[in-house]
């Protein structure tokens, strides 16, 4: 039972919502869910947070090792993100080797992470080709409801914004903290019909006819971007939903600096 | 966290052997898995075991005496079907003979071609359903195998056309059939909407869109809120209440199940102590 088969009927009923800009929830196309961020969540990591979007929820955590640079980046350390879709969070997910799914949230994360330099690697560098810090980021969904880039993104980001480095620990020194240089944020949107939503559902992405994810920053680049599923996107859509991706990154960066540290 | 709420139970000795109150002494009493039940010369119901001629329960969930046996209503939990149960099912494959339908059960359920009130011949099957179509079908027996089997021959059951699908948790679907359907008539009586209730959690309706938005909500009401007293009066409170406007999540935010238990219940001359968790066992059809 690997797939869930969404109901035809189900299907249709999201579609002809969405044609007068209608949602199963009530919510209105361009209304994203509740966001909500617990700190500190998990307290044998560095950093760590839970993050739920609507019904959907995730827990981020950091670990911080001191290892042997890259080859290539000997000023530069290691940062390694994972995700893992427990069979806990969904009746889709089994146990066993990573679900392409698990591979495209934790690789979508990543690239944003990296792209928009949050983690300032240089930093993380303690003597250039010898020993630098790795930075693991581990990321559990552990309830799927829907969109899970932008809630895995947003549990990443909110834990490494708290995340200690521990160098008392590894005798290299006093604990810092792992300054982040950017807040950058997933926004994803789906296709359903003519009518594009934001921060689906798991019943809409079922039904959903193209996927696009689009990750902001806080001075107004866009880091990185995923499409998805089958379906198209036009360029003025895109263009449009850059703009509405910043107005979301920009509420979910809110909550992230909201809140004290633990 | 078991103990700490179990101990605010209502005064039921603990120790040895347990003597926890039936229905009939109006308390309503989590048990959690493994406990020893008062089995007072009653059977194994669903939700317990049998061992050594003991009785305990297999869920965490409200215990239920109800003659011939002691059962336990889980609180939660995916759905475990039993004969007779009128359930929704998805068609996740199609075979020459039979189609594989997902009842929502720890296994999928052939649905085979002699079980349709149709005569189809071999290979004709995708003709009839298709992936994705939404099927009612009642369960006819479970085999020693674990094989689900189940027929679409008989009254309220076959494919439905249109409409929408709502699914909760199949342990709410008692709160959601409500005393002799009573909460099912309700909500279509409000919203001029048709519904087809699945034992195992699958709720089919159709009707105007406002009303299907109005069901919907009434429905997340009565998951949240299922297990506190007076719940008749608050859906129909609620339905009652501005129709169709588009709602966010509203009402207090969900209880853990035993908070009702744990404290002391408001009066409620209006109703019964126990009718909120008196289990209708068969009210679809």
């Amino acid at each position: 039972m690997s797939e869930e088969v969404t109901a035809e009927i189900l299907t249709t009923h999201i579609l002809e919502l969405a044609r007068s800009g209608r949602r199963l929830d009530g919510r209105r196309p361009e209304e994203y869910r509740p966001v909500s961020i617990e700190f500190g969540f998990v307290t044998s990591a560095d950093g760590s947070a839970l993050a739920r979007i609507g019904e959907t929820a995730v827990v981020s955590g950091i670990k911080l090792e001191p290892g042997k640079p890259f080859p290539d980046t000997p000023n530069a350390g290691v940062l390694t993100t994972n995700a893992e879709l427990i069979p806990l969070s969904s009746p889709t997910f089994e146990p066993g080797p990573p679900h392409p799914r698990a591979i495209e949230v934790s690789r979508v994360v990543d690239r944003a992470v990296r792209a928009s330099e949050a983690v300032d690697l240089k930093r993380l560098c303690i003597a250039p080709g010898e020993k630098c810090w790795t930075c693991f980021v581990d990321i559990h969904v552990i309830d799927h409801s829907g969109n899970l880039i932008d809630a895995c993104m947003l549990a990443a980001v909110a834990a490494l914004s708290r995340t200690t480095m521990p160098s008392r620990r590894f005798e290299l020194g006093e604990d810092a903290p792992l300054a982040l240089a950017h807040l950058p944020m997933e926004t994803t949107f789906c296709r359903l019909g003519n009518t594009i939503v934001v921060d689906p559902t798991f019943e809409e992405e079922g039904a959903a006819q193209g996927r696009l994810t689009i990750a902001t920053d806080e001075v107004g680049h866009v880091v990185a971007m995923q499409k998805g599923l089958v379906g198209a996107f036009a360029p003025g859509e895109v263009k449009e939903l850059a703009e509405a991706a910043f107005r979301h990154g920009d509420k979910l960066r809110e909550a992230v600096r909201g809140g004290t540290r633990p | 966290m078991g103990n700490g709420h179990r101990s605010r139970h209502r005064g039921q000795g603990r120790e040895g052997a347990p003597s926890h109150s039936s229905r009939s002494d109006s308390a309503r009493t989590l048990v959690l898995p493994g406990e020893e039940l008062p089995s007072r010369g009653l059977g194994p119901g669903p939700g317990t075991y049998r061992v050594n001629g003991r009785i305990y329960a297999s869920v965490l969930g409200l215990l239920q005496t109800q003659p011939p046996s002691v059962r336990v209503a889980p609180l939660a939990g995916r759905y475990i079907p039993r004969a007779r149960d009128t359930v929704i099912g998805i068609v996740t494959d199609v075979q020459g003979t039979f189609w594989l339908l997902d009842i929502g059960a720890p296994r999928w359920a052939p649905l085979h071609m002699t079980g349709t009130p149709w005569k189809i011949d071999f290979g004709e099957t995708q003709q009839y359903l298709r992936v994705g179509d939404a099927v009612v079908v009642a369960v006819e027996q479970i085999e020693n195998t674990g094989r689900i089997g189940v027929t679409m021959i008989g009254d309220g059951l076959g494919k439905l056309e249109g409409g929408t699908l709502v699914s909760v948790s199949p342990a709410k679907i008692p709160r959601i059939i409500g005393k002799g359907g009573s909460m099912i008539q309700m909500i279509q009586k409000s919203t001029g909407c048709t519904l087809v209730v699945g034992q195992n959690g699958r709720i089919w309706l159709d009707g105007p869109d406002d009303g299907i938005v109005e069901v919907r909500s009434a429905i997340r009401l009565i998951e949240e809120e299922g297990h506190r007293r007076g719940l008749t009066e608050r859906v129909q409170a609620f339905l009652d209440h501005g129709s169709g406007a588009p709602r966010g999540p509203k009402g207090p935010p969900p209880t853990a199940p035993w908070a009702a238990t744990a404290e002391a219940p408001e009066p409620d001359p209006a109703e019964g102590p126990e009718s909120e968790y008196d289990f209708p066992e068969k009210d679809v059809n």
